[in-house]
């Protein structure tokens, strides 16, 4: 390798605009470089060799332990394990592409580029790994709950008067649980979550505050480890207390309970997110004499939207599907309740809770009646559990929609950055 | 903008804003001393009766002195939560590259997209797919682990043939699930630290000739490496604190075993809290919530510990 | 609230009168003018708020019981959180709530504690809900399992560890048993189930048995599974596993056959039924029950679970007093007991249990 290959860290970083630093000299020019790099299609090229090879290999390996006798088998690889099996294929398959690539690489492009190849490589494989349980889940949840989320009534239906294993019902009180108690628990907890992020970031510079902002950092990070359940208890505790009525449930409960599990997501990743934007920025403002205030608001918070919009989508993901804060709190109810400060309420977790720890459904008859309609329903034993998987994907699916509205908000109100 | 504008000298208007701001602020964070003060004495409160009785007769199943009876369960919780944070740190730091570095521009945002998916699946349903289809799937992988050759000398994987039993609902498939349940929350993070690289750093190395490899290991990675500590604290206090799919995944016990492919081995604080709060009361309860309490210790003593990493490494 | 209530009541309504005529677009059919009458009690509609929570065993029979009664009392408004049986009983006795539903009766120390709560009078303890537990087990090949309580004892306790065993071969003369480990599965909740199924032991099998009826299991270690869910899919997941579930979810699975006096007696609801009558009571007045494991009364089956309410015979007010009494008469009226059958799959109170249930069901007061 040419002297120009060793890359001091120092020059990197303090290095200028691409455009005005001079070009490296020696062989490696810009023209070299593209003309040294392979194509892409050349990464097919040898993962089709890395495939051949480990089928051939695993095929081998399994012919071979074929031939031992059973204790001997068990000895080299389990039970259960056969060499030869698709899953074995693509990740071994997979394991032998990172040396095939390189060997391929290091010999056509050199040691730094077979070096950035695997790299590619593993960094690639890490998001086709974390795929796996994301398409199995989806697939699963689905594939089991679709049919019952498609039932007409099951979204505008409640599941008042509906026992046993009567064929019917609907979740639309859950879902009004679910999306009033998710907001109540984001009012509160987003305006303290930033402010607190921003006293964080702004404000605890100097003297006493310093102190105060140290502690409130470390006590966030203590608070992401209260156990959910323990939330929940002591929501319950705090609202016996203040109306010394030991009966009491109510979806506003729910929602402080919650809250204690959103405000440290949404303070430690908006602290992380307002940290980021530049100091010029700030110091720019300052310099005109904008208040403070207003550079925060406008200037700080107004580049950050787009991680703190990010931030407050997972706090609020964390939280839509929390089972054990909601048990103690918010009481459960099989029909509509639409006030977050009086009486039970339902919401989606407890359903797919409830519904599939009731397993499956007895059926005495044919038939089963609903009190309140008077209707009849056929008997079907499995729907306790298709009703927990028709939940859990409307559950699934209003997160996403709640993605897709923070990711639109992002999108309108950040400055571009240019990537 | 249409704020004051900055030649006049009447600044009046522009303290009082800065000051509602700024007691705003600091009261937030007064809010939050006051929250975690009443929690905690909540907490200490509800779990007295248990320290007061710590020798005495605990629950119907024996006697148990606290420190007995929340030891498992302190080393239940951190195993799993520290195994989840070994598979999931290098996978999530991994996408979080590939999304902001190596994924085609205008595929990025979609992937990223698809990832943060993953944490709008509620824990109950991540229980009931990891019970259903995870632990069957993993079955065959666990036995090659256990009983081949090249995997059973190591300790982790050992085990007696009453212990290792289908269905393999092990703390190892439990924190399997725990894994990918704080995979998108430290992608997220890391993700968004990562795009903040200066740009003009990136391209200055790009610009020295370095493989796009160099550039991440020399430029992004310094840039980003108190943010990825701090995302996997975010997922850890997430795996610490885990109730229904711990629960719904792994078969519990109270030992101390190292072997991790044990079924009924092992047990944590929140999961442990959730099986028997219900029928639970009194002195029973009290245990419970003193376990709470330990819980509550346990992050703070790991935050600590995550802080004091970052400190050390930036003074460097 | 109620506002609301009313509304989905009047939607949910609309809905049944377009299946009318739309041949129901919900899947459900309304039923002729005859049976819809089923259940109307000729005692005039009470009113006011009810609340109830305790035993998870019952919650689905209360579900069905609070339907099927608010249907007949619109104006009555009855809630019941399925909070566990100990959470329950606190609750009754702190006046949190109206009624309790237990697994385990109110004992001598709470029936004190329950003077104070009961303005002066006393609690009671109402049988409403019997429940077989049934044997389950997942071995290939073996469709038929006979057990004495001593074999169950055995493989429980870790004593029998093999599907061959002599003492297993010795109960099942016919089957052809493999040479399989035993992998028993018990709950990891502490639960009423699981106090009933050791309690079943401890009385049939106490020597096998020692570590007497117990809510936790009484070791670590092991298979187990969260809730009745969870203990059927570890069953149905494994090989060579058995386990103890409420009979309404054991499906999909072998379930065993146990031995009572000398004959092998199945799961059902009128065998569970049986235990109940030839059980006596705690003490006279009470109808809480000391369930008689060891019976041999012909098809009984002693493996059974049985959930009381727990409620006081004086409340503050005449409302609530009605309310209460009103409830629980549905409760243990033969429709209650039916919905109880049809919801969850319970065995109905014996005729007998429930007319001295009535009785004192009827001595519900004000103060």
């Amino acid at each position: 390798m040419s002297s120009s290959a060793v890359i001091k860290d120092q020059d990197l970083v303090r290095g200028r605009a691409a455009q005005q630093s001079p070009r490296p000299k020696g062989p490696r020019s810009a023209a070299a470089r593209e003309e040294r790099r392979l194509p892409w299609y050349h990464a097919l090229v040898t993962a089709g060799i890395a495939l051949a090879l480990s089928v051939v290999i695993l095929a081998g390996v399994q012919a071979l332990v074929g031939l031992l006798p059973e204790d001997q088998q068990v000895n080299l690889v389990g039970r259960d394990f056969s060499p030869f099996s698709l899953a074995s294929v693509l990740v071994f398959g997979y394991v032998l592409h990172l040396a095939v690539a390189y060997v391929y690489s290091r010999l056509r492009e050199g040691r730094r580029w077979a070096m950035d190849r695997v790299v590619t490589l593993v960094v690639t494989g890490a998001f086709v790994i974390a795929m796996i349980p994301l398409v199995s889940l989806l697939a699963e949840v689905v594939a089991r709950g679709l049919p019952r989320l498609l039932t007409p009534g099951f979204l505008t239906g409640t599941m008042q008067g509906f026992t046993g294993g009567a064929d019917g019902g609907g979740i639309l009180h859950a879902i009004v649980g679910t999306v009033l108690i998710t907001l109540g628990a984001s009012i509160i907890s987003i305006p303290i979550g930033l402010f607190t992020a921003v006293f964080l970031v702004e404000y605890s510079k100097t003297g006493v505050k310093r102190m105060l902002g140290r502690g409130v950092t470390f006590l966030v990070d203590v608070m992401t480890g209260i156990p959910s359940i323990v939330a929940g208890l002591f929501a319950l505790a705090l609202f016996i207390t203040i109306t010394n009525d030991p009966g009491i449930r109510s979806g506003l409960m729910g929602s402080v309970a919650l809250s204690l599990l959103m405000i440290p997501t949404v303070v430690r990743s908006s602290e992380e997110m307002i940290r980021l934007v530049p100091h010029d920025l700030r110091e720019a403002a300052l310099a005109l004499g904008v208040p403070r205030w207003i550079v925060t608001v406008r200037v700080v918070l107004r580049t950050a939207i787009a991680g703190l919009t990010t931030s407050v989508t997972l706090a609020v993901a964390r939280v839509i599907g929390e089972t054990a804060p909601l048990m103690f709190t918010i009481g459960g109810l099989t029909l509509l309740n639409a006030n977050l400060f009086e009486g039970r309420m339902a919401a989606l977790p407890l359903v797919i809770n409830g519904q599939y720890a009731a397993g499956a459904a007895p059926c005495s008859g044919d038939t089963v009646i609903n009190y309140f309609t008077r209707a009849e329903y056929a008997c079907n034993t499995g729907i306790n559990l298709e009703r927990a998987w028709a939940t859990a994907l409307t559950l699934i699916i209003l997160v996403m929609v709640l993605n897709v509205v923070a990711r639109l908000v992002s999108y309108y109100f950040a400055p571009k950055t240019g990537r | 903008m249409t704020t004051t504008s900055p030649q006049k000298t009447n600044r009046t208007p522009v303290r009082l804003g800065d000051r509602i701001f700024t007691s705003l602020s600091v009261g937030s964070g007064l809010l939050i001393f006051a929250a975690l003060l009443a929690v905690f004495l909540f907490l200490l409160a509800q779990s007295w009766d248990a320290i007061r009785a710590s020798t005495e007769v605990m629950g119907q199943s024996g006697e148990f002195s606290l420190a007995e009876f929340v030891g498992p369960l302190v080393f239940g919780t951190v195993l799993a939560a520290g195994l989840a944070l070994v598979m999931a740190v290098p996978v999530a730091v991994g996408i979080a590259l590939f999304i902001s570095h190596f994924a085609p521009r205008k595929l990025a945002t979609p992937i990223g997209y698809v990832v943060d998916l993953l944490a709008a699946v509620p824990s109950v349903v991540f229980g009931l797919w990891g019970g259903v289809w995870l632990v069957p799937k993993l079955e065959p992988a666990f036995r090659f682990l256990h009983e081949s050759l090249f995997t059973r000398w190591f300790p982790m994987f050992q085990g007696s043939d009453q212990e290792v039993t289908s269905p393999m609902r092990n703390v190892l498939a439990a924190a399997v699930v725990l894994a990918v349940m704080i995979l998108p929350i430290i992608t997220a993070v890391s993700r968004e630290v990562f795009l903040q690289v200066p740009r003009l750093n990136e391209e200055a190395a790009l610009a020295l000739g370095a493989t796009r490899w160099e550039m991440i290991r020399t430029v992004v990675l310094p840039f980003g490496r108190s943010g990825v500590v701090s995302a996997s604290m975010l997922g850890l206090g997430r795996a610490l604190g885990e109730t229904m799919a711990v629960l719904m995944v792994m078969a519990p016990g109270l030992t101390y075993t190292l072997h991790v492919l044990a079924v009924g081995q092992h047990s944590t604080i929140a999961s442990y809290i959730a099986a028997q709060n219900a029928e639970s009361t009194g002195l029973d309860m009290s245990k419970l919530i003193f376990a709470g309490l330990v819980l509550f210790v346990i992050t703070f003593i790991i935050n600590f510990i995550a802080r004091a990493i970052v400190s050390a490494s930036s003074k460097k | 609230m109620n506002v609301f209530s009313r509304k989905t009541i009047a939607a949910l309504g609309a809905v049944s009168v377009l299946a009318l005529s739309a041949c129901g677009s919900d899947g459900g059919k309304p039923v002729d003018g005859g049976k819809a009458d089923t259940g109307k009690s000729d005692s005039k509609p009470v009113s006011g708020k009810l609340v109830g929570s305790g035993a998870s065993s019952q919650g689905g029979a209360q579900d069905a019981w609070l339907a099927g009664f608010t249907a007949q009392n619109p104006e009555a408004q009855v809630t019941y959180d399925a909070t566990g049986s100990g959470k329950g009983r606190e609750a009754f006795l702190s006046k949190a709530s109206d009624f309790a539903g237990t697994d385990d009766f109110l004992d001598e120390e709470e029936m004190t504690k329950a003077k104070d709560r009961c303005e002066g009078g006393t609690a009671m303890n109402i049988p409403v809900y019997i429940s077989p537990i049934a044997v389950v087990y997942n071995l290939e090949g073996v469709d038929d399992l006979q057990l004495s309580p001593e074999t169950l004892a055995g493989i429980f306790a870790g004593t029998i560890t093999k599907w061959d065993d002599p003492k297993i071969k010795a109960d099942n003369p016919d089957a052809e048993l493999p040479s399989k480990p035993i992998v028993p599965v018990h709950r990891s909740d502490k639960s009423g189930t699981t106090g009933n199924f050791t309690d079943y032991l401890s009385k049939a099998a106490p020597n096998e048995w020692t570590h007497g009826a117990i809510e936790e299991w009484y070791e670590s270690g092991g298979q187990s599974g969260d809730k009745t869910a969870g203990m059927m899919s570890t069953v149905k997941g494994g090989d060579g596993t058995i386990g103890y579930a409420d009979a309404s979810q054991a499906k999909d699975v072998g379930v065993a056959k146990i031995k009572v006096g000398e004959k092998f007696v199945e799961l059902s609801a009128e065998g569970a039924g049986k235990t109940v009558d030839d059980s006596k009571p705690v003490k006279d007045g009470d109808l809480a029950l000391e369930l008689n494991r060891t019976t041999t009364a012909d098809g009984a089956y002693p493996l059974v679970l049985v959930s009381y309410m727990a409620v006081c015979d004086t409340y503050d007010s005449q409302e609530k007093a009605d309310l209460v009494k009103a409830y629980a008469s549905f409760v243990i009226s033969e429709q209650g007991q039916k919905d109880a059958e049809s919801s969850s799959g319970s065995a109905p109170l014996p005729a007998e249990m429930s007319k001295k249930a009535q009785e004192n069901v009827d001595k519900i007061k004000a103060k």
